[in-house]
């Protein structure tokens, strides 16, 4: 079935930057181009006015399934990806079991296979049950199909579990994520730690136990040669080393997440639990070190860490409320906030979200090449809207963007040629 | 020309000719053993004492019987059972045994350098069992024994060595003797078991089993410890089988007619297949053979008046 | 070992070419007589000296009596009596005896008779390869002092010499010309 994308604004990172129709044939990107004649029959799909963007990959979710349905299944995940423009997601192994085999990512290949939208990549973890002492059978995850490998939801605290991992990656070609947190130093944290932290009675996780664990990776990613990935950065030193890091030629890249640039531990005031997560909300300062790590390339990838947890769950109390928030149906808006303050320009804003993580897991996707698997996001870049968790496609509602207004919406979705989503009627 | 060394701790300061009299002194050896009566008077009145720190049946037995077919007297100390439980250490426990007229000494011990410390402190010919993952000579030379008994000569060759190279001191005693004699040796195993600066070894460094294979004329797997995988070495049993388990398919890959060695005990169906083990291409059985012939030929040479 | 002419200062001819042939068909003739024929014969040359003079014999015998003889290599150096006290092990040579030598009525072949000591450890190889019917010895020169109880039982020439003098036996197999030479070491 064919689709003819005509008249939008065309970003293909690197690429092409113009307005342009995008032909799309039998799942692939058949041609780019001004003023493209379509097959006959082809599906036409109006894009004046709207951006033509490279569906976007996330490189770090949480969906639920096996084990915790009733917070998100790999179906209402994939729902909430295509939501956000997301064609590809790659997904974390903290499920119950946890994904340390090849049975187990089979069965989530399987389940994402059946919902048929998102294309889902699983990671496999790092070590058995991700207990941090065993290695995985990494060679069979790979092989099942994983795109790369992660304890994620912990670190790995032994270094030299760690070393041993990273040089077992390499015989697999497989990048190392880690999630920068000493257990030690963190320990009993649910917030960062500082004046607010004080304030509020609530034991902290000072930035230094994040910014410990990069320096080790760091070290054993140049002792081994493995490409090292971090996951959600958050604090001034871990952009600060990440950039000594590359500047020194090391194979070390970088994400952040949406609510590590735009908010702070100040929304954590009240108690706010929709504004707990790991790594926590920091300083103003940490928060403007990620924008300029954004900006001059130190930090190479946006990604959402969506980590869904259900409503009842996020009404404990603040210390015993487990972390995370959703973060699929609001990362396109809140990255675009950056292109309207300066920080990223709009081809750079793209790149970070579709073409460079796919360049850094090494998938075929991110891009509108012809030949290329035609995933393909619309958007209507100065498209106001007010976030609704009640309308998430996700299964979870717990966002602390709830009620704000935002420019930039997510108007259609294409997987593999076919449409995926179609946003609503605009409003206002 | 002679071997002019009181002890044979290692195989990386020995020339090629040193080695080639080893080879050839055994052939005389290995005529021996094929023999009705297996014996001769060489070492006659000779006491060879194997001082083994680590339980081996193998090679003990093995230079037992090459002592005792020169016609040596043999002693055998396996010390977990004597005096060093007491706080004796190695040199007081060696010294010992040299007061009882030892002429050599066969050490094995956990730890690296432990036979040089050892050959540094007694008047005694030492010969080196194994010292923790430092180096085996007579394994490394049993080995080159039975690769030019199969009429394969070294220069050219293309050997591939497959495991645990890191801990292993068969590995490295082979891999010394093999790039001095002109012989392109590729190692293979997952990473964490490649230690840094192989290739300053001389050799090449491989990941995937099957690529390493291919043109290869001498196989060498090195045994799985199985203990090892606690320490994050290697997920499990089944992956390793999977990907550096020898297999009769991946024999195929390498020249027809390659042989496949084992310095044993095998782990069948982990490092090997039970059919390739058995199999015609495997002179592993050979190998065992040969070091008593390579293990008379050293003690013989080893045993020039001091 | 050969050693090269200039270290044989004033080397004195004692055998020429043609001795050594009459002497190695004297004993061919003489082996035959005392064995009557070759039944149950094997000849067994002790290396190095030993070995091309008993393929020569072996070819006469095949000349005189149109039949073949088994015949193999003994190398002693494992059967020496002054092993524990050389400093360095000499150089091992194979020893290769093709055939059973039990009942077997076995020559040694050696090329200088002297102390004995070289035919003593030649026969103790000999019996750990089995049980001999009987061992004779041919040797193409005895040149005296015995220090064991040991005859030959055939001889190519009986050289007298002292102590101090040396014998040598230089073969074409080795590349040079047939002779028997003493010399002062």
């Amino acid at each position: 079935m064919a689709i003819h994308i005509a008249g939008g604004h065309v970003i293909d990172p690197g690429r092409f930057n113009g307005v342009a129709d995008v032909l799309i044939d039998e799942g692939r990107i058949v041609a780019v181009g001004p003023h493209l004649t379509a097959p006959a029959g082809a599906t036409k799909i109006d894009a004046t006015g709207r951006l033509v963007l490279p569906g976007f990959v996330d490189l770090h979710v949480h969906f639920r399934e096996p084990g915790f349905e009733y917070k998100e299944s790999i179906q209402s995940g994939a729902a909430a990806a295509v939501a956000g423009g997301f064609t590809s997601v790659c997904c974390m192994p903290n499920t119950n079991p946890v994904n340390d085999n090849q049975a187990i990512t089979e069965f989530m290949l399987e389940r994402a296979r059946a919902a048929g939208l998102a294309n889902v990549f699983p990671i496999g973890a790092i070590t058995k049950g991700s207990e941090g002492k065993e290695l995985a059978e990494i060679g069979d995850l790979r092989r099942a199909g994983c795109v790369a490998i992660s304890d994620d939801g912990k670190p790995v605290m032994n270094s030299l579990v760690m070393r041993r991992a990273m040089e077992y990656a390499l015989a697999f070609d497989v990048p190392v994520v880690d999630h920068c947190e000493d257990l030690h130093l963190a320990e009993g944290g649910c917030m960062n730690e500082g004046a607010i932290s004080t304030e509020l009675g609530l034991p902290g996780m000072p930035s230094a136990a994040e910014d410990v664990m990069v320096a080790r990776n760091v070290a054993l990613a140049e002792l081994t040669g493995v490409r090292l990935h971090l996951a959600h950065i958050s604090t001034e030193g871990a952009a600060r080393m990440v950039r000594e890091a590359k500047s020194r030629g090391l194979k070390v890249s970088a994400e952040a997440c949406p609510h590590h640039f735009t908010i702070t531990e100040e929304t954590v005031r009240g108690y706010n639990t929709y504004a707990k997560m790991n790594p926590p909300l920091r300083t103003w300062k940490d928060v403007q070190a990620i924008k300029e790590g954004l900006r001059d390339g130190t930090i190479d990838v946006i990604a959402t860490d969506h980590a869904p947890h259900a409503t009842q769950e996020k009404q404990l109390g603040f210390a015993e409320a487990p972390f995370g928030i959703v973060g699929l149906e609001t990362a396109l808006p809140l990255t675009f906030a950056l292109v309207e303050e300066g920080i990223l320009s709009l081809e750079a804003a793209v790149d970070k979200l579709s073409t460079a993580p796919a360049k850094v897991f090494g998938l075929a996707k991110g891009t509108l090449a012809v030949g290329a698997d035609a995933d393909v996001t619309i958007v209507a870049q100065h498209e106001q809207w007010e976030v609704d968790p009640a309308k998430f496609f996700s299964k979870s509602r717990n966002t602390p963007f709830a009620g704000w207004k935002v420019k930039g919406r997510v108007r259609t979705t294409i997987v593999g040629g076919r449409v995926v989503f179609e946003a609503s009627q605009a409003e206002g | 020309m002679s071997l002019k060394r009181k002890d044979l701790l290692s195989l990386a300061p020995l020339s090629v000719d040193e080695i080639r009299l080893i080879l050839e002194t055994a052939d005389s050896f290995k005529e021996v053993t094929g023999r009705e009566i297996k014996k001769v008077p060489a070492l006659r009145g000779r006491t060879v004492v194997n001082l083994f720190f680590e339980p081996s049946t193998r090679t003990r037995t093995s230079f037992e019987l090459a002592a005792k077919r020169l016609s040596a007297d043999v002693i055998n100390f396996s010390p977990s059972s004597s005096s060093v439980v007491k706080g004796e250490t190695l040199l007081d426990t060696a010294r010992n045994i040299e007061a009882m007229q030892a002429d050599i000494i066969v050490l094995r011990h956990p730890s690296a350098g432990a036979a040089e410390a050892l050959a540094r402190g007694v008047k005694s010919s030492v010969i080196n069992a194994g010292d923790g993952w430092h180096e085996h000579p007579t394994q490394g030379l049993l080995d080159l024994y039975t690769i030019r008994e199969r009429g394969l000569s070294f220069e050219g060759l293309r050997v591939a060595i497959v495991g645990d190279v890191a801990h292993s001191r068969v590995a490295r005693s082979n891999i010394h003797a093999l790039v001095k004699l002109g012989t392109e040796v590729r190692v293979v195993g997952p990473p964490t078991m490649m230690p840094s600066g192989l290739d300053k070894l001389g050799v090449r460094v491989y990941y995937h089993l099957d690529e390493a294979l291919r043109g290869v004329q001498v196989i060498m797997m090195l045994r799985l410890q199985l203990e090892r995988q606690g320490i994050a070495l290697f997920p499990t049993i089944r992956e390793y089988a999977r990907l550096y388990g020898l297999t009769a398919e991946r024999v195929k890959l390498a020249d027809p007619g390659a042989i496949v060695m084992h310095p044993g005990p095998i782990n069948r169906g982990v490092e090997i297949a039970p059919e390739v083990a058995d199999s015609l291409s495997s002179v592993i059985l050979d190998q065992v053979a040969n070091g008593v012939a390579v293990r008379m030929g050293i003690l013989y040479l080893m045993s020039g008046a001091n | 070992m050969v050693m090269a002419q200039n270290d044989r200062p004033q080397e004195r001819l004692v055998m020429d070419a043609g001795d050594i042939a009459r002497a190695v068909t004297r004993i061919a003739h003489e082996i035959l007589e005392r064995n009557k024929g070759v039944q149950g014969l094997a000849l067994v040359g002790i290396r190095t000296g030993g070995v091309h003079l008993a393929h020569r014999l072996v070819k006469r015998i095949q000349e005189i009596e149109a039949a073949s003889v088994p015949i193999g290599d003994l190398d002693i150096t494992l059967y020496r009596d002054d092993l524990s006290l050389r400093k360095e092990q000499p150089i091992l040579r194979k020893t290769s005896v093709p055939f059973d030598v039990s009942d077997k009525i076995i020559v040694l072949v050696d090329d200088v008779l002297f102390t004995g000591r070289t035919i003593r450890a030649a026969m103790d190889g000999l019996i750990d390869l089995g049980r001999p019917a009987e061992i004779q010895l041919a040797v193409l020169v005895d040149r005296g002092h015995r220090q064991l109880p040991i005859k030959a039982t055939y001889i190519g020439k009986n050289i007298p010499t002292s102590r101090e003098e040396k014998i040598q036996v230089l073969l074409e197999e080795e590349g040079e010309d047939d002779r028997v030479v003493i010399f002062k070491a």
